[in-house]
C-alpha cells in the first residue's frame, strides 16, 4: 500500500512535467519526421533517450549520416548535465534506493524530474522516483507519436512552418535567463556568434561537432570571465 | 548506417552519463570552474544548436528569419515556453504566403 501511494504521489507531482514534454516532444516528432526518420524511430529515440536537446542533436547527425564517434561525442557533450543532476540527487535517496533501483530510476534523471526530485521535503523512495518518471516518460513517449504522425500528414506548407518549433522552444528556454543575467547573455550571445561563422568560414565541420566546439569554448569563457559563486546559486 | 545502430549509441551513451553518477559516486563536486561551466553548458549548447539552423528550419531563409524575430521577441517578454515556439510557427507560416 505505502508503495502504491508513494508511486501515486510522484504520478501526481509528475503531471505538469507530462503536460509540458507532451507539447516539446510533439515539436521532436515532427522534427524527425522532417529530418527524413519514421514515426517509430522517433518514438523509439523518445523512448529510450527522454532528452530534448540530446534528441535534436543525433537526429541531426543521423541525417546528416554523421559517424558514430560523433554522435557519442555530441550526447555526452549535450547531456553531462545530467551527470551532476544524478549527483546531486545521490546525496538525498531514501535507504530503501539499492543499487538495482538506482539502475533502473537512472534512466528518468532529466532537467524536470531532477527539479522535482531535488525540491521533495523527503528523501526520495525509489516509487516516487518511478512515479515522476512513468507521467513524464508517457508525455514524452506520446507527444513524439502525435508529432511525428501529423508530421507525415499535415500539408507540406504546415510542417515547413512547424519545423521551427523546436527551436522557439530553445528560445523561449536561453532568452528568459539571458535578459537576467549579463553572464548567461554572454554565453548564449558567443555560441550563436560562434556557430553561425564556423557555419559561413568553415562549413566542413559537421554539425554535431559544431556545437561541441562553439558549446565549449563559449561556457569555459564564460566559466573564467564569470565564476558562479555560491552565494548566486541560492 | 543503420538508424538502430544511431539509437543505440544515443541512448547508450545518454544513459551511461546519467547511471554512473547516480549509482556509484558519492563525493560533491568542489571546483568552482567545474560548476560554473556545468551551469553556463546547457545555455551554450542550446545556442549553438539554434544558431544557424533556426534559418534552415522553415525551408525559407525569409521565412525562419521573421519566425525567429517574433520567438526573441515574445521570449524577452517572458512568455510560455509554448507560446513562443507556436507563434514562431504561426509567423513563418502566414509571411510564407507573402513570400
Amino acid at each position: 500500500m505505502k508503495v502504491k501511494s508513494n508511486f501515486l504521489s510522484g504520478v501526481i507531482s509528475g503531471i505538469p512535467v507530462g503536460l509540458g514534454y507532451l507539447s516539446v516532444s510533439f515539436a521532436f516528432g515532427i522534427m524527425a519526421v522532417r529530418s527524413g526518420l519514421t514515426s517509430f524511430q522517433a518514438v523509439i529515440i523518445s523512448l529510450t533517450n527522454l532528452t530534448s536537446a540530446g534528441q535534436v542533436g543525433g537526429v541531426d547527425i543521423i541525417a546528416a549520416g554523421g559517424s558514430l564517434l560523433e554522435m557519442a561525442a555530441v550526447q555526452f557533450m549535450i547531456n553531462l548535465r545530467y551527470s551532476l543532476m544524478g549527483l546531486s540527487l545521490s546525496q538525498n535517496l531514501d535507504s530503501s534506493f539499492t543499487l538495482p533501483h538506482r539502475l533502473a530510476a537512472a534512466y528518468g534523471i532529466t532537467d524536470e524530474i531532477f527539479a522535482l526530485c531535488s525540491t521533495h521535503k523527503e528523501p526520495i523512495k525509489p516509487a516516487y522516483m518511478y512515479g515522476t518518471i512513468f507521467i513524464a516518460a508517457s508525455g514524452w513517449v506520446g507527444g513524439t507519436l502525435i508529432g511525428a504522425a501529423a508530421g507525415e500528414v499535415l500539408p507540406p506548407s504546415v510542417t515547413a512552418s512547424l519545423g521551427i518549433v523546436i527551436y522557439g522552444m530553445f528560445i523561449a528556454i536561453f532568452i528568459p535567463p539571458s535578459v537576467k543575467h549579463k553572464s548567461i547573455f554572454f554565453v548564449v550571445i558567443s555560441a550563436a556568434l560562434l556557430s553561425i561563422a564556423l557555419r559561413i568560414f568553415l562549413p566542413s565541420i559537421s554539425v554535431g561537432f559544431s556545437v561541441i566546439i562553439c558549446g565549449l569554448i563559449s561556457s569555459v569563457a564564460g566559466a573564467v570571465i564569470f565564476p558562479k559563486t555560491e552565494e548566486e546559486e541560492s | 548506417m543503420s538508424v538502430a545502430v544511431y539509437i543505440a549509441v544515443m541512448a547508450g551513451v545518454t544513459y551511461l552519463i546519467r547511471v554512473i553518477p547516480f549509482a556509484m559516486v558519492r563525493k560533491k563536486i568542489k571546483s568552482e570552474f567545474i560548476k560554473s561551466l556545468l551551469y553556463y553548458m546547457p545555455y551554450a549548447i542550446l545556442s549553438a544548436m539554434t544558431f544557424p539552423a533556426i534559418f534552415y528550419s522553415t525551408g525559407n531563409t525569409v521565412t525562419a528569419g521573421v519566425g525567429t524575430v517574433t520567438a526573441i521577441v515574445l521570449a524577452y517578454f517572458d512568455l510560455p515556453l509554448i507560446a513562443v515556439a507556436i507563434s514562431a510557427a504561426a509567423a513563418a507560416f502566414g509571411v510564407g504566403f507573402l513570400v
